[in-house]
């Protein structure tokens, strides 16, 4: 058992960061909780809209667009990082707007990421609901927009399920982030695009591991604390 | 108040389910299609709804072709009906909400919504669980609501597809004296599909027989009942052959 000892230093380790409330720790949190959320909004607004009408309305073109999706699921982070980068370097594109290494980048590729996964789930999520309940809405007199609403309220597990994968993708995120962001932190330790993940790396590679674990036990309770958040709001909504 | 003149519908372009249908039903009627699994009753039901569209022919609602409705005169049809499907089924919500959605989607009242909920769980017997999760309920409490959710909007016509399928008698014959107040109280036209001969007989005024694509019996109860002209007809009602 002697050999496991690493993990209750990183889980001590862990413990005391947050009890010590660690400013470069908590700066940490900061950026990949900022960064996460707001790839997370961005990315549900434009993931809503598409998965309803994907759903909804019969059109030349949906199935390969829902194609366009499922792969979108799957795409690797460091594609998305090295698009990102080049659109974002000074001499491409949007280099004019000096995004590179900043929390902002981050965002930006971190929704290309997750909006087609958002999507995806989104849409089988709705594809599941009962036709027949689409037939009763509209049976009792429901026009169109309030037949979507009812859809999205019989999804609603699905749809939540839909933006905790897009969330947990986005804080788990590495590749793309440490591409557009640089994992960087001022003299202080204080963090201007270091997340818990980037910031796992670099302790790998100085050789801390057990302050490496530290940080992903953080992140995993992090990503589990929002979870009972989500579950604990949808059990309010629904009563 | 309805009339369906000539009416052809497949689902496959060269297997036609109704071929020349015609009947109409008067304001205020109880009118009950019977006929065997498969003979197209749920699809006359459909078309009625306007989730599909003829091939041929015309249904006329007070003389209105349903048919050559703009997309806003469509919706105001629609709301002139009410459907209950065969196993129906509720919204995810409590009882009182599944009972409050007709009118929540006309944009009524708070005030006008809840007494309507409470009339509609008076009929129906269900103040008790108003509040319960409709996925909770048993098969013939959720045909009950099916059905308060649908009168809620007091349609002028109400569709019932076997309203009394897979229930035990006791709930039939709840179920039946429910319709019945429904039509005679409310006066709501009824339209109701049915294998049960023993209920087309107790509340239907008029009916009708689908059979082969053919509407081959059509006429007040009574005389279908005691004078079919079809064979296939008698043979139903003997008992048989069950439909
Ligand atoms: N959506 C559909 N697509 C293709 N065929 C269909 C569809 N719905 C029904 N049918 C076919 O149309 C025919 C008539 O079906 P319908 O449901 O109207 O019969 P029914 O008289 O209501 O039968 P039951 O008494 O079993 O409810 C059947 O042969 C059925 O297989
Ligand atoms: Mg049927």
């Amino acid at each position: 058992m002697e050999s496991f000892h690493f993990l209750w230093v990183s889980l001590t380790q862990a413990v005391s960061l947050l009890l010590r409330l660690d400013p470069p720790l908590i700066s940490i949190i900061d950026v990949s909780l900022r960064v996460a959320f707001t790839a997370l909004l961005i990315g549900s607004a434009i993931a809503i809209p598409i998965a309803v009408l994907l759903t909804s309305k019969n059109f030349p073109g949906r199935q390969f667009l829902r194609m366009l999706i499922n792969v979108g699921m799957g795409l690797p982070s460091v594609i998305a990082g090295v698009v990102v980068l080049l659109l974002l370097t000074a001499r491409g594109p949007f280099g004019a707007f000096n995004l590179l290494w900043t929390p902002t980048a981050m965002v930006i590729s971190q929704t290309v990421l997750i909006t087609p996964l958002i999507t995806g789930v989104m849409i089988s999520s709705l594809l599941g609901v009962d036709q027949r309940v689409k037939d009763a809405a509209v049976s009792l007199g429901a026009n169109r927009a309030q037949r979507a609403l009812v859809i999205l309220r019989e999804a609603h597990y699905g749809m939540l399920t839909a933006l905790m994968a897009g969330f947990g993708r986005a804080i788990a995120e590495v590749g793309s982030v440490i591409m557009v962001g640089g994992n960087i932190a001022w003299a202080d330790g204080i963090s201007h695009t270091r997340t818990l993940t980037t910031a796992m790396i670099l302790e790998v590679r100085r050789g801390n591991f057990e302050q490496a674990l530290a940080l992903g036990i953080i992140l995993l309770t992090l990503v589990l604390v929002v979870n009972w958040i989500a579950i604990w709001l949808q059990r309010r909504a629904g009563r | 108040m309805i009339t369906v003149e000539d009416l052809y519908f497949g689902y496959q372009a060269d297997r036609p389910i109704l071929a020349g249908i015609n009947f109409s039903v008067a304001r205020g009627d109880l009118f009950a299609l019977m006929g065997p699994s498969g003979s197209g009753k749920t699809t006359i039901l459909r078309l009625f709804n306007l989730f599909i569209t003829p091939w041929h022919g015309r249904i006329l609602l007070d003389k209105v072709d349903l048919q050559r409705l703009t997309g806003k005169e469509r919706l105001g049809m629609q709301r002139r009906m009410a459907m209950v499907f065969e196993a129906p089924a509720l919204f995810n919500t409590s009882v009182a909400a599944n009972i409050a959605y007709g009118l929540k989607v006309r944009h009524e009242k708070r005030a006008t919504i809840n007494n309507a909920v409470q009339e509609m769980l008076a009929l129906i017997g269900l103040q008790k669980i108003a509040r319960k999760s409709s996925s909770l309920l048993s098969r013939g409490e959720a045909q009950r609501v099916a059905i308060a959710r649908a009168m809620i909007v007091r349609p002028e016509i109400l569709f019932l597809d076997e309203p009394t399928a897979n229930l035990d008698p006791h709930n039939v014959s709840r179920i039946e004296e429910l319709i019945r107040t429904v039509n005679e109280q409310f006066g709501t036209t009824i339209v109701m599909t049915t294998h049960n001969m023993g209920q087309a007989r107790r509340l239907a005024t008029t009916v009708g027989f689908l059979y082969d694509g053919q509407l081959v019996e059509w006429g007040d109860t009574k005389t279908i009942f005691t004078a079919a002209v079809d064979e296939r007809t008698t043979a139903f009602i003997s008992g048989d052959l069950v439909c």
